[in-house]
């Protein structure tokens, strides 16, 4: 087994048919737990130990898929120019409450991490976890946080936030159709944006922005609201 | 079809530059997101230009992020020290943003309306 997975081609193309199995598994069930992402890092990862095989042996080719993610996130600047127009509209209750909302993000969960005991490592890794994986793992990067470990905990709580995300809000009192969607984008991101895409597009569409603003206001805030948490709080 | 592919690592390659040659700590891809977008609010770019490639890529981001969720085992004993404080930092956080931004939002456009609606009256 660990021959033939030597080879790069062999292991993009695996990872690519386990993705695209994945992903027919939850259109088939529908549930959202199934998350394609999640299932396939939980197989790859099951394959790797049940084989025996070396994480490094599996970089050989997972680093060309890696190589697209910059890429990818700037294409994002196609879907951030189609909602130029509905961000312009509001632009001031978007723009505080997605500033607001982000920087409780980052404050609340690096207070509760250091208030438990994590190391500063994972205390960083965990600052930019209400973000869209790809932003959220560039950040994480950038702040010297371990990607791998933002990106898992990016997809477990878009999962809880895309569940339990509409119910929390319903039961705080946020009944505003088109604040709970945007907060939907800003705590779970793209799990939370699809969410809400199955219950209209409008409420999708306003997710997306959420995901879009919180994602471009982490990315600069973010080393900062360390920076001056780190004048009161010893990482 | 190559004009799309150059125009996206165009906007990444500025945006590693600006990275490089400043203390920017903003990722380069975020960076490179804002540029695309600003050149299609500008008008330089069409959004014809780049529809084929961004529609590609944003259609399979997910996928790109696997390898990075893989590489999580290599950090499993890390994880299994502080799974408590991870667990409880995560899930706690996420539902005081839900309920924050929701409600701020909320609570903006409440005022925009009814300051609009005595803006009516009067």
């Amino acid at each position: 087994m660990n021959g033939i997975f030597q080879n790069e081609l062999v292991i993009v193309t695996f990872t690519i048919i386990i993705y695209w199995l994945a992903q027919k598994l939850q259109v088939k069930t529908g549930i959202l737990l199934l998350n394609p992402i999640l299932i396939t890092i939980i197989i790859i990862i099951s394959f790797l130990m049940v084989f025996n095989i070396d994480y490094e042996v599996y970089h050989k080719g997972s680093k060309y898929i890696d190589f697209f993610l910059k890429p990818a996130v700037v294409a994002l600047g196609v879907p951030l120019y189609k909602q130029l127009e509905v961000i312009k509209k509001q632009a001031l209750s978007i723009v505080i409450s997605q500033l607001i909302g982000c920087v409780t993000g980052i404050v609340s969960v690096v207070l509760i991490a250091w208030l438990m005991g994590a190391s500063k490592e994972i205390i960083f890794s965990l600052a930019p976890k209400s973000v869209t994986t790809p932003i959220a793992i560039e950040i994480s990067r950038s702040i010297g946080g371990i990607a791998p470990l933002t990106a898992s905990v990016v997809i477990v709580v878009g999962i809880f936030g895309a569940v339990f995300g509409y119910s929390i809000l319903k039961l705080t009192g946020v009944k505003n159709p088109l604040s709970q969607s945007l907060s939907m984008g800003n705590a779970a991101h793209a799990i939370g944006t699809s969410k809400s895409m199955e219950i209209s597009p409008a409420y999708g569409a306003m997710s997306s922005i959420g995901l879009i603003v919180n994602g471009i206001f982490t990315a600069i805030l973010a080393p900062y609201v360390l920076k001056l948490m780190g004048i009161w709080i010893e990482f | 079809m190559i004009r799309q592919v150059a125009i996206i690592f165009g906007c990444l390659a500025v945006g590693e530059l600006i990275v490089h040659f400043t203390s920017v700590s903003l990722p380069s891809s975020i960076i490179g997101m804002l540029l695309l977008t600003l050149l299609l609010k500008i008008g330089w770019i069409k959004l014809a230009w780049v529809k084929g490639i961004s529609d590609f890529l944003v259609g399979t981001l997910p996928f790109y992020f696997v390898p990075a969720g893989v590489a999580v085992i290599l950090y499993f004993d890390l994880i299994a020290s502080s799974l408590l404080a991870i667990v409880v930092a995560a899930f706690g956080s996420t539902i005081i943003v839900l309920i924050v931004t929701g409600w701020v939002h909320q609570h903006l456009r409440n005022i925009n309306r009814s300051s609009r609606s005595k803006a009516n009256i009067n």
